[in-house]
């Protein structure tokens, strides 16, 4: 293991950066090949972990063994590059080659190619939508040349596992310039950035911190919410995997702002890639004088721990987690006091989520005004969304604020998968909302989002199409806000359960006149009564298809139909004569002998018998079973 | 000095101290906002969302008991909105709740049982699906049946927070979501001292007493037995209000008239054995002050103490006096000393003790309280037992004439009656120690700094030559305080401590009747002092049948037959 020397200056750490340019240079695009010297970037998210980049890694190292290159070409494990459907993702610098579902068994040909011979391996290139248009590096990819990574600049790009490449990146210096700054200026930087909070309510960060830096009482805490909790968001863990030291960084301009020395990390226990690599981030930054004491050779002194989570949605919410973290039940509690005057331990406690923090230190080496540029007046700066669900492209999507939605998922995401018709996103997770069509060009950011009656959330979009129920869909995020209350308020733990019985009643085809009614009801008890944001948004995702795709419901109700035949109660499967060439297939793949017919006949479904698995649909040939 | 507030409650006008929630300052105005979780003796949580209001301004409605008024706020109590969601809210707990209200233990008394008929809810729009859920009965004092609670989570905070102890706690999520011990665990395995503090908040019927009026109903039917009762301090200021009276009422004429009326053989005073006590653990002090025993030296009366310091500070049990309780005393004498005097054989006596408290029920069948050679008590009653028996009689309390306790042990002091409350034991145990050391009585007579509410209280006196120093404590919480400065040396000096289980002392003990009135118990221990004033005898040595029996039977205060009868010693309990 590496140990590295203590800084005891600024002047130290531009000296660590200058000595470790060589490490990130061959990664600059302007880079020409050069038969000296190869850098293979493996991406080690958990993605691509998952689908075998460890064996990758190892593959190339046995090969530039073999052809005796392992001095001058050196394989590097990163962050995450948030596409990890086409995961493992592998790029050779210089050049920047972007390979992807690369298995070990490529690996060769990428070395005795792309290495020795300086040529591409085209079937490992990604092929565009069409799957004809090969792109050679990841610049040429709408996916990303589209967007605009700030917060994951370095993800992908460098080891996150060694501290001098952050630096070697400009890592610190928002720390450095900071501390040259003093604690007020950078409050004063930090508040001009109009900087929100990305974990979902958007409150100004720079206000956050005055509370707390003007708040009575010692010590004071700087905490990170990494308590990442919607389904489908993985935002905050792939920057703590990819550049867990930007996270550091902002947190210790933060404590250094509002006169904090104490902190935590408060990180789900499902993410033991992430704490592991925040582990090896803290140790390294204590090594180096950057954590803990005297920090950069100064009086300032932040000790951090992380606190790991077992996964409790609603310890994302801010006073749960602070419970959490002392130890106790993760349960809302009311406020005020607001964690700015009683936090941690009853002490004045920040807590902002990742994504936030790793905004901050390009606030203060690039300045307010730079940060501003981008993104809406009111929503300055960049968003990280999460692209899942029937989207062509999934994966993490980094756009100025104010961008709108079709460009997210129209051309980002390259619109809709196997041609579908696109129905509605869900923006803000369980207790977001789902907006239509007619909402997909209004910019994406607090503001707008709120008055379309969404909300920002951490920033999950799921794209669902026309084949998706929106009663089936409501009752989905229902079921798990159900699922994730404390219990400790009686209209989210007992509205929620009404509210999710009445949904699955309507999805099950026994809903009654009154029910749509019922739900409005208990969706305005639990929005004006229930004690924290969970419970007051859970009904999100109810009122905002009812607003939008009522007719769905009604067509549930009152005519017994699914119109988008999802809901298996109220669709029947069909064959239809005309189409049917009789060949049998259907018939022999039932499992329950439902299916029957003369050869080269027309088939017909027994629905009584049927159990609307849906095997007959992928096995016939020529499309002549349906549902209906 | 303290900053107030002013601000508008449905269109008036008021100025309240600043730092009062919206609902505190309601009811100032004769507003009673409903609520469920909210509890006077408690820390206010917010979770039933019964008692929302509308503060203009605010995006949503606003729970009144954790919502702090604020200067020129203007706050709606009864808008149709907010009454549409309160009663919503309540809808969606009926939904929830078992119906069965008829038969439950607190009908006529639940908190939701009159916000839904307050409400006028005629019909609960969801239906009832609860998994069945496993009642406890598995001890003498306290029944859990967890299907009737609310998660108001008042037991949670009065175990955990006000009794230190955390019985209780949130598990599981969700609609799951329950009040349990850890583990799921029954009481009797958890730690629970029985204190009964849980079932006086719980405003259902949740947590309940156990009810042992059918075993003294079948002994009062038994021709063969003879059916005995004495009465606790607490119970003469408590009765009344479960028949319909005031906190503070002394009732301790109509209560021995409505015990004969019930068919009682005997009616007598555990003020008596109160005195008894006194003697036996004054003695034992002046023996430990003069002898060097071990210090500083506890009182042992409170059942809930007694179980908390043997689960918890097993290691200070040496401390403890190993005089009985008064009401084991009692048991004893009754069934040795009553029984061979008026020559009844004791097998035939069923020994009823009525107590303000839960725990008591537990004590009484501790296997080491028998020296009599039977059981010392036989039946524990609680004072809202009692209570329920004279209704199920049909008597007329309030009407009731006043009546006298039987002789022989029917007698007791002023001293005797405030062992009902903190401080009232060390005051007692003060004013017969002072004079047996010093031949001279005290003067004055009642112990100012041990009276009152106060968490811990302290006095130094000077008896003789010597200075002692006494503490008191009540509520669990504070004991452990107690406990834990002893285990560092005894930093303060004490010589003597009384600690009561419950806040207040017996007067408010889990088995009184259940109020939500703040200053209850305070009117119930004001009862109690002017009942020691107005008593002809307020020193427990002049009491004239404890010293009676002395001179016929026991002989001397901790000599051989009293330290045979009346002593008793303890034991580490490991639950779980």
């Amino acid at each position: 293991m590496t140990k590295y020397a203590r800084l005891a200056s600024a002047a130290d750490l531009r000296k660590v950066r200058e000595g470790a340019k060589h490490k990130i240079v061959l990664r600059r695009y302007d880079r020409q090949p050069s038969d000296k010297k190869f850098q293979i970037l493996v991406c080690g998210g958990t993605g691509c972990t998952s689908s075998g980049s460890k064996s990758v890694r190892a593959a190339f190292e046995e090969s530039l063994k073999k052809h005796g290159l392992d001095h001058s070409c050196e394989v590097v494990t990163t962050g995450c590059h948030g596409f990890c459907e086409l995961g493992p993702l592998v790029i050779v610098y210089p050049g920047g080659n972007f390979y992807v579902r690369v298995k070990a068994e490529d690996c060769e040909e990428i070395v005795t190619k792309t290495v020795m011979e300086g040529k591409l391996v085209e079937r490992l290139l990604f092929q565009g939508r069409t799957g004809k248009t090969p792109r050679k590096t990841y610049k040429e990819m709408a996916f990303y040349s589209l967007q605009n990574r700030l917060v994951l600049r370095n993800c992908g790009r460098i080891d996150p596992e060694d501290i001098e490449e952050y630096i070697a990146s400009g890592g610190y210096e928002g720390l450095a310039k900071a501390l040259e700054m003093g604690p007020e200026k950078t409050l004063e930087e930090v508040k001009a950035s109009g900087l929100r909070g990305r974990g979902g309510a958007g409150f100004p960060t720079g206000r956050k911190w005055e509370f707390t830096r003007m708040a009575e009482g010692s010590p004071k805490y700087m905490c990170c919410n990494a308590d990442e909790g919607d389904p489908g968001a993985f935002m905050d863990r792939s920057v703590l995997e990819g550049d867990p030291h930007a996270v550091l960084e902002g947190m210790l301009i933060g404590a250094w702002a509002v006169g904090a020395t104490e902190g935590y990390v408060y990180v789900r226990a499902e993410y033991p890639l992430a704490i592991h690599r925040l582990q090896v981030a803290m140790r390294q930054a204590e090594e180096m004088g950057l954590l803990g004491d005297n920090i950069l050779g100064t009086d300032f002194c932040f000790h951090l721990k992380i606190k790991e989570g077992a996964g409790a949605f609603v310890c994302g919410e801010e006073t749960a987690l602070l419970q959490s973290i002392e130890g106790k039940r993760g349960m809302p509690r009311p406020r005020p006091p607001f964690p700015a005057q009683s936090g941690v331990w009853g002490k004045p406690t920040v807590l902002n989520n990742v994504e936030t923090f790793a905004n901050v230190a390009r606030i203060i080496t690039d300045g307010a005004a730079a940060y501003t540029s981008l993104g809406t007046e009111k929503s300055p700066g960049t968003k990280v969304f999460a692209l899942t669900g029937k989207v062509t492209n999934t994966g993490l999507v980094e756009v100025p604020m104010g961008t709108s939605m079709r460009q997210i998922i129209f051309d980002i995401g390259a619109g809709i998968k196997g041609g579908k018709k696109f129905k509605a996103v869900q923006i803000g997770g369980p207790s977001g909302a789902c907006l239509p069509e007619s909402l997909l060009d209004s910019p994406v950011d607090y503001d707008s989002l709120t008055a379309a009656g969404a909300m920002m959330g951490s920033g999950g979009l799921v794209v669902v199409d026309e084949d998706t129920c929106m009663v089936d869909l409501a009752r989905f995020f229902l079921t798990f806000t159900q699922a994730e209350s404390c219990g400790k308020c009686t209209p989210c733990r007992e509205g929620s359960k009404r509210m999710l019985e009445i949904l699955e009643r309507i999805c099950d085809g026994r809903g009654k006149e009154g029910d749509i009614e019922e739900l409005e009801r208990l969706a305005h008890t639990m929005q004006q009564s229930a004690l924290c944001a969970l419970g007051q948004t859970a009904p999100n995702p109810v009122l905002s298809t009812l607003r939008f795709f009522r007719h769905e419901y009604e067509a549930h109700i009152h005519d017994k139909k699914c119109p988008a035949k999802a809901c298996t109660n109220l669709m029947e499967y069909w064959i239809d004569p005309e189409k049917c060439i009789g060949c049998g297939m259907c018939a022999r793949a039932c499992p329950v002998n439902a299916i029957s017919g003369e050869k080269r006949q027309p088939h017909v479904i027994d629905t009584k018998k049927c159990i609307k698995c849906g095997t007959c649909i992928t096995k016939c040939k020529v499309q002549a079973v349906t549902r209906r | 000095m303290s900053k107030t507030v002013t601000l508008t409650i449905d269109g008036q006008t008021l100025t309240v101290p600043a730092g009062y929630s919206i609902w505190e300052a309601a009811h100032q105005v004769g507003i009673n906002i409903p609520n469920l979780c909210h509890h006077p003796a408690l820390r206010p949580e917010g979770s039933c969302r019964v008692c929302v209001v509308k503060v203009k301004g605010a995006r949503n409605l606003s729970a009144s008991c954790v919502t702090k008024v604020a200067e020129g706020m203007e706050v709606s109590t009864h808008t149709p909105e907010v009454l549409a969601v309160r009663k919503n809210i309540v809808e969606l707990l009926l939904a929830n709740h078992p119906r069965d209200c008829l038969s439950c233990a607190r009908s006529g008394n639940c908190e939701l049982q009159k916000i839904a008929s307050d409400m006028g809810i005629r019909k609960i729009p969801y239906n009832y699906n609860r998994p069945p859920m496993k009642k406890d009965e598995g001890n003498p004092s306290i029944t859990r049946d967890p299907a009737k609670c609310i998660l108001c989570g008042r037991c949670v905070r009065m175990c955990s927070e006000v009794q230190g102890i955390g019985v209780y706690g949130f598990t599981w999520r969700g609609i799951n979501s329950r009040v349990s011990p850890a583990f799921d665990l029954p009481l009797d395995k958890a730690t629970c001292t029985y204190c009964g503090q849980c079932a006086k908040v719980c405003p259902t019927g949740a947590i309940t007493i156990h009810n042992d009026t059918d075993k003294v109903w079948a002994a009062l039917r038994d021709p063969e037995k003879i059916v005995m009762v004495q009465t606790a301090p607490s119970v003469r200021v408590g009765l009344s209000e479960a028949l319909g009276g005031k906190p503070g009422d002394i009732v301790t004429g109509k209560m021995v008239a409505a015990l004969r009326q019930l068919g009682f053989d005997k009616v007598f005073d555990t003020n008596w054995s109160a005195d008894l006590t006194i003697m036996e653990e004054g003695t034992e002090f002046i023996h430990r002050l003069k002898d060097g025993g071990v210090m500083p030296m506890i009182t042992s009366c409170s059942p809930g103490w007694v179980n908390y310091m043997e689960m918890f500070y097993p290691e200070l049990i040496p401390h403890f006096s190993t005089a009985k309780s008064p009401q084991a005393m009692f048991g004893t004498m009754l069934k040795t000393y009553y029984a061979q005097k008026m020559n009844i054989d004791p097998a035939k006596i069923v020994s009823v003790s009525i107590m303000p408290c839960t725990a008591k029920k537990f004590e009484a069948q501790r296997p080491e309280l028998s020296a009599s050679g039977f059981r010392d008590v036989d039946v524990v009653l609680t004072t809202v037992e009692l209570g329920q028996m004279i209704r199920e009689a049909g008597l007329n309390f309030q009407a009731l004439p006043d009546e006298q306790f039987d002789p022989l042990m029917g007698v007791g002091s002023g001293a005797g009656t405030i062992f009902g409350t903190t401080g009232g034991v060390m005051e007692a145990a003060v004013r017969t120690a002072y004079e047996l050391l010093t031949g001279k009585g005290l003067d004055p007579l009642e112990l100012a700094p041990v009276r009152g509410m106060e968490g811990i209280k302290e006095a130094t006196l000077t008896i003789g030559k010597t200075r002692v120093k006494v503490a008191v404590a009540h509520n669990l919480a504070n004991a452990r305080k107690v406990c834990e400065a002893i285990k560092a040396g005894n930093p303060h000096g004490w010589h003597f401590i009384e600690i009561m289980a419950c806040p207040g002392g017996c007067i408010n003990g889990g088995g009184q009747p259940i109020s939500l009135e703040m200053d209850t118990p305070v009117k119930r221990q004001e009862a109690l002092y002017t009942d020691d004033r107005n008593l002809p005898i307020r020193k427990s040595h002049e009491n004239p049948e404890v010293q009676a029996l002395y001179r016929e039977f026991l002989g001397e205060p901790n000599g051989h037959k009293a330290h045979q009868l009346l002593h008793t010693h303890y034991r580490e309990q490991i639950r779980g």
